[in-house]
C-alpha cells in the first residue's frame, strides 16, 4: 500500500476549526487553525475529519499527541475523544502521531502567570487566557507541568465532537435527511425514523469534506468515558513486552552506538585515546563530538565495552569543584536583590522588630536525579532528503529543531516519531539524546544509529533537580500568636536553564524559585516570601514537581515547627490559616478524618501532616512512621487530593500513588553530589530508589469542589517529603531540615 | 551457541562475556527484556533460564549455552495473556511499564516457587526489581490475584 502525499489539501478543515478555531464555543477566537498535519501521511482508504480523529477500515484512530510517560494521558486523551465520538472503548485504537503546531500546549503556558490557583479574578482570568493565546501563538507541543488533561479537556471532546457531526451530516447527505434527526452509536450514524445505519468507516471520506452545522459539548450527566474509570489502552502492550519504547525501536540496518561525554558538565574535552576502542569487536566508527566521543557498533554492549575502553581527559566544568563551594554560592544569593518577591503581605519587617517572640530554621535540598527506568536514547536515521529521529520525548518539535540544527538542516527536514517513554518526570523534554543520535548518524548516512546511554552516563548526564536552601523567620506575639512568617529561598532557576535550553529564554520573576510556599492558600497578616537565584552552573531542569518539590517540604516543615512552637495542632493551625479557603480546608479535614487524626488509634506511631497546592490541585497526606529495630518504617500513606473535575478515577489514584513514592525516594535517599565537578552518584547502587519492602501501604479520596479542572501528575509529591519530616519529628522528636533523611536516620 | 527461547531455538555466534540481555535485544530481536542498569540492581532485565530467574544483564551467553530461555513474550501475548499478565490488565499496573516485563517474570517466578506468597515474600523476592513510576502496591495486588487465579 503506497503512501498517499496529500493530492487535493482540502479547502475546510472542519475538525481545525472546531477546536483551534472554537466559532462554535466562543471560547477562542484565533483567525488561522493550524494545519492537520494527518493530512501529509494519509495511507491509501484513510480520511482524517480532524488532527484528532483518523478514520480507515480498521476503525477510528484517535490521535493522542502528548508524551505517555506513565501518566495514562493517551487513554484518558482517548476517553475525552470518544466520549463525545461515540465510539465503543474496546475498538479505540490511539497513537501519539506525528509532531506538529497543531497539537500545542495552551495550559502550560497558562499556567505561566503569575497569579495563585485561588486567584479568580479578572486580571488573573485575563492574563491566563492571554497566556493560552501565547500558547498557540508559540505553538508548541509539549508534556510537561501536569497540562495535558487541563488543556485536552475541552479541545479533545470539541474534535470528538465535530467529528461525529461531521459524520452526521455525511450520512444525512446519503439518506437526504436532516443531520439533526440522526443519532451516533457504536461507532455507527443510525437514522431512528427507519433504523438504517452507516458504519464510520464507510462515510468518512465524505465526512472530512462536511461542513456540519456547530452543537455545544455534552453535559456531564450525558458522560459515558469522562469521570469514569477506563482500562488504560497501553495496558495490555506493557504487560506482555510488545509496547515500543525509543530503546525497542528496530529498524533495517540499523546500527547501535553509545557515547560518553564530559562528566565536568559543560567542561571541555582535551584530548582522548581511542585506540584501544578501535580493535575491539564490532566496532565500526568512533566519533568526535567535541564534548564527548560516541562509538557506533553492531551491538549495544559492544558499543558500551568501547566507549567505556577510551581514555579522555577532561577539561574543568565552570562551576565550583566542590558540593561545599555550591552551597557557598547559595548562601551568597541571599544577599542578591531578590528574583521574585511573589508573595508581600502586610508588614514583615515592622511586625518582626515589634514582636518578642520568634524562630527560625534553615532547609537544604540537594541535587537530585530523574532517574528514569529507561535510560537516555534516540534512534536516528540521516538521509540525502532530511532526517528521521525515533525517541521518548516530551517536546518532540525541540527534539526536530534542534537536531536538524545538529544536522545543519531545515527544521521542516526532519521528523521525530515519538515512542512511549520509559519514564519522563521532566528530564525528557530535553533533546540531548535525539541531538547525539543525529551526530552518529549523519557519519552513516543511510543507516539509522541507536543510540543508548548507560545508567553511570544517564546519571551524571542528568539536568538535575536543583539544590535549594530556605531561610524561615516566624514571630510571636505574647499570646504566641502568629504575627509574621518571613521566607527567603536560594536555589538556582530552573525555569531560565531549562526553557533557555530549549529555545524560549526567558527573563522576569522565575516562580518556581518559591513555588509551594508564595501561593499557598494561607492567610497571614506579614507574610513575606522572597526568591533569589544563585546561578551555580550546573545544569538544572524540570524534575517532577519542580519548584515545590522543595517549597511544599519547607514550607510544610515550618508551619509544623510554628504549630509546635505554640503548642497547638498542625492541622488546626493549617484549617484557622485557611479560613478562606474552603476547598483547601475541606482537603485537609478529610485528610484528618480518614487518617483519625488526633485518635488512639494511632499511638505508639508518629503522626506528620502536610498539604501543598499544586499544579492546579490541593493534596493533604498524613504519614504514619514507627520504629523498627531501631530504623524507620513508614507504615502508611493517606492522600486526599482535589483536582476539581477527576477525568478518571482509578489512573488519578495511580498518579497520586507514583508522586507519592517519587517524592518519599527523595526524601528518604535522594541525593546527588558533585566532588571534582563530577557527580558522585553513577548507577542505582548509589543512587537508588524505594523498593517494595519500603513501600507503605496507601490510601486515597477526592474531592472535587474545585472550579477549574487541575493536573494529575506532579501534586502527590510535594507534600510527601514534609509529611514524612514531620511524622518523623513527631515520633522522635527529632527535627530534619536537610534531605535525604537517610543522612540523619536509618530507614527499613 | 544456541538458545531455546520462548520454545523456539535460535543459534548464533557471539562472544562468551556477552549478557544474554544483549543477545536477546540486539542480536536476536527480543526488546520485550528492558536495559535499566547493567549490574543486577534493578530487575528490568530478569528472564527465566531454565525455569529459574536470572537477571540477564549480567548473565554472560557462555554460562548459559544450550539453556531454555523465557521472556516476557513467551509468558503470553496480547491475543492470549497469562494468568498473571491478566492479573496485571485487572489492576492496571503498569504506568510507564518499562520495569514492568521484569517484575512479572519476577512474580512468575515467585509463584512458580511459592503459589501462595505471604507479603513478606513479595517483599523479599520482589524487593529486587525497580519502579520509579511507584508501581508497588498494585503489583502487590496483583501478585496475590495471580496466586488465586493460578490456585484456582
Amino acid at each position: 500500500m503506497g503512501k498517499i502525499k496529500t493530492i487535493a489539501r482540502r479547502s475546510f478543515l472542519i475538525g481545525s476549526v472546531a477546536v483551534a478555531g472554537g466559532a462554535a464555543f466562543g471560547v477562542y477566537t484565533y483567525k488561522k487553525p493550524y494545519a492537520n498535519p494527518l493530512e501529509d501521511e494519509l495511507y491509501a482508504g484513510e480520511s482524517t475529519l480532524n488532527p484528532f480523529v483518523l478514520i480507515n477500515k480498521e476503525g477510528v484512530t484517535i490521535i493522542t499527541p502528548r508524551a505517555e510517560m506513565g501518566q495514562g494521558i493517551q487513554s484518558t486523551l482517548a476517553a475525552m475523544v470518544a466520549e463525545e465520538l461515540d465510539v465503543a472503548w474496546e475498538t479505540v485504537q490511539f497513537k501519539h502521531g506525528p509532531a506538529a503546531s497543531a497539537y500545542y500546549n495552551n495550559a502550560m503556558f497558562a499556567a505561566g502567570v503569575p497569579f495563585n490557583e485561588f486567584d479568580d479574578s479578572f486580571v488573573a482570568e485575563t492574563m491566563r487566557s492571554g497566556m493560552k493565546k501565547l500558547g498557540k501563538i508559540l505553538a508548541v507541543q509539549m508534556t510537561g507541568g501536569s497540562t495535558a488533561t487541563i488543556d485536552g479537556f475541552d479541545k479533545m471532546r470539541m474534535a470528538g465532537c465535530s467529528a461525529r457531526e461531521a459524520l452526521k451530516t455525511a450520512a444525512a447527505d446519503r439518506w437526504n435527511v436532516d443531520a439533526s434527526s440522526l443519532e451516533t452509536e457504536n461507532g455507527k450514524v443510525i437514522n431512528p425514523a427507519n433504523g438504517e445505519s452507516l458504519d464510520y468507516r464507510e462515510i468518512a471520506a465524505e465526512a472530512a469534506d462536511a461542513r456540519p452545522a456547530t452543537v455545544p459539548l455534552r453535559e456531564a450527566s450525558e458522560w459515558k468515558y469522562v469521570g469514569k474509570s477506563m482500562p488504560r489502552l497501553d495496558m495490555t502492550a506493557k504487560v506482555t513486552g510488545t509496547a515500543e519504547f525509543g530503546i525497542d525501536v528496530r529498524l533495517k540496518d540499523m546500527l547501535y552506538a553509545s557515547v560518553i561525554s564530559n562528566p565536568k558538565l559543560k567542561g571541555k574535552m582535551n584530548s582522548f585515546d581511542a585506540s584501544e576502542a578501535e580493535k575491539m569487536p564490532g566496532v565500526i566508527k568512533i566519533v568526535d563530538l567535541g564534548d564527548g566521543v560516541g562509538v557506533i557498533a553492531d551491538n549495544t554492549w559492544r558499543a558500551f565495552n568501547a566507549v567505556n575502553a577510551i581514555e579522555f581527559d577532561w577539561g574543568d566544568a565552570p562551576y565550583p569543584d566542590t558540593q561545599a563551594g555550591m552551597w557557598d554560592v547559595l548562601e551568597k544569593g541571599l544577599s542578591l536583590d531578590p528574583l521574585n518577591t511573589l508573595r508581600d503581605d502586610g508588614d514583615v519587617v515592622k511586625a518582626s522588630a515589634d514582636a518578642p517572640d520568634g524562630i527560625s530554621a534553615e532547609y537544604r535540598v540537594p541535587y537530585l536525579a530523574h532517574s528514569c527506568m529507561e535510560p537516555m536514547n534516540a534512534t536516528a536515521l540521516v538521509t540525502n532528503n532530511g532526517a528521521e529521529i525515533w525517541t521518548g520525548t516530551q517536546a518532540p518539535q525541540v527534539a526536530e529543531q534542534f537536531a536538524a540544527e545538529a544536522l545543519g538542516l531545515d527544521t521542516e527536514q526532519v521528523k521525530c516519531h515519538t515512542t512511549f517513554l520509559g519514564g519522563g518526570f521532566g528530564r525528557r523534554v530535553e533533546y540531548d539524546a535525539a541531538v547525539l543520535a543525529a551526530k552518529l548518524a549523519k557519519e552513516v548516512p543511510g543507516k539509522p544509529v541507536k543510540m543508548t546511554w548507560t545508567r553511570e552516563e544517564d546519571t551524571a548526564h542528568d539536568f538535575y533537580r536543583p539544590i535549594a536552601l530556605g531561610r524561615f523567620n516566624a514571630f510571636f506575639d505574647n499570646a504566641k500568636n502568629l504575627r509574621a512568617f518571613d521566607a527567603k529561598i536560594s536555589s538556582p532557576s530552573p525555569t531560565y536553564d531549562a526553557m533557555g535550553r530549549l529555545g524560549f529564554p526567558v527573563g522576569g520573576p522565575d516562580a518556581q524559585l518559591t513555588e509551594g510556599i508564595h501561593n499557598q492558600p494561607i492567610d497571614i497578616e506579614n507574610y513575606r516570601v522572597y526568591g533569589y537565584n544563585a546561578e551555580v552552573g550546573v545544569p538544572v531542569g524540570f524534575w517532577r514537581s519542580v519548584g515545590n518539590s522543595f517549597g511544599g517540604f519547607f514550607h510544610e516543615s515550618f508551619l509544623d515547627e510554628i504549630a509546635n512552637h505554640r503548642g497547638v495542632d498542625p492541622v488546626q493551625m493549617r484549617l484557622e490559616l485557611m479560613a478562606n479557603y474552603p476547598v483547601a480546608r475541606n482537603v485537609v479535614e478529610k485528610a484528618a478524618e480518614i487518617s483519625n487524626w488526633g485518635s488512639k488509634a494511632n499511638a505508639g506511631s508518629g503522626m506528620g501532616f502536610a498539604h501543598t497546592l499544586s499544579f492546579g490541585t490541593y493534596c493533604a497526606q498524613v504519614v504514619k512512621v514507627s520504629q523498627v529495630k531501631g530504623k524507620i518504617s513508614i507504615d502508611k500513606v493517606w492522600c486526599v487530593a482535589d483536582p476539581g473535575l477527576v477525568v478518571d478515577p482509578k489512573n488519578f489514584e495511580a498518579q497520586m500513588m507514583s508522586g507519592i513514592i517519587y517524592g518519599l525516594t527523595s526524601a528518604i535517599m535522594g541525593e546527588i553530589t558533585f566532588e571534582d565537578g563530577e557527580a558522585e552518584q553513577s548507577n542505582f547502587h548509589y543512587y537508588d530508589a524505594m523498593r517494595m519492602h519500603q513501600c507503605p501501604e496507601m490510601e486515597f479520596a477526592t474531592l472535587s469542589n474545585k472550579t477549574h479542572i487541575g493536573g494529575a501528575g506532579e501534586p502527590g509529591t510535594p507534600p510527601s517529603v514534609p509529611a514524612l519530616a514531620n511524622a518523623i519529628f513527631n515520633l522522635t522528636g527529632e527535627r530534619y531540615r536537610e534531605l535525604p533523611l537517610n543522612k540523619h536516620i536509618d530507614f527499613v | 551457541m544456541k538458545l531455546t527461547i520462548n520454545g523456539k531455538v535460535h543459534e548464533f555466534e557471539v562472544e562468551a562475556e556477552m549478557p544474554l540481555l544483549w543477545v536477546l535485544r540486539d542480536e536476536l530481536g527480543y526488546t520485550g527484556t528492558k536495559f535499566g542498569c547493567g549490574i543486577a540492581q534493578c530487575g528490568a532485565c530478569t528472564v527465566h533460564v531454565d525455569g529459574l530467574p536470572a537477571r540477564s544483564c549480567s548473565t554472560a551467553i557462555g554460562d548459559v549455552d544450550g539453556s531454555e530461555i523465557t521472556t516476557i513474550e513467551g509468558l503470553g501475548t496480547p491475543d492470549k495473556l497469562a494468568p498473571i499478565q491478566e492479573a496485571w490488565v485487572e489492576h492496571q499496573v503498569a504506568q510507564c511499564g518499562y520495569c514492568q516485563s521484569g517484575q512479572i517474570m519476577s512474580a512468575a517466578a515467585l509463584l512458580d516457587s511459592i503459589p501462595s506468597p505471604t507479603d513478606e515474600e513479595i517483599d523479599a523476592v520482589m524487593s529486587g526489581n525497580l519502579c520509579r513510576c511507584g508501581t508497588y502496591p498494585r503489583i502487590r495486588a496483583a501478585i496475590k490475584t495471580a496466586a488465586a487465579k493460578m490456585e484456582g
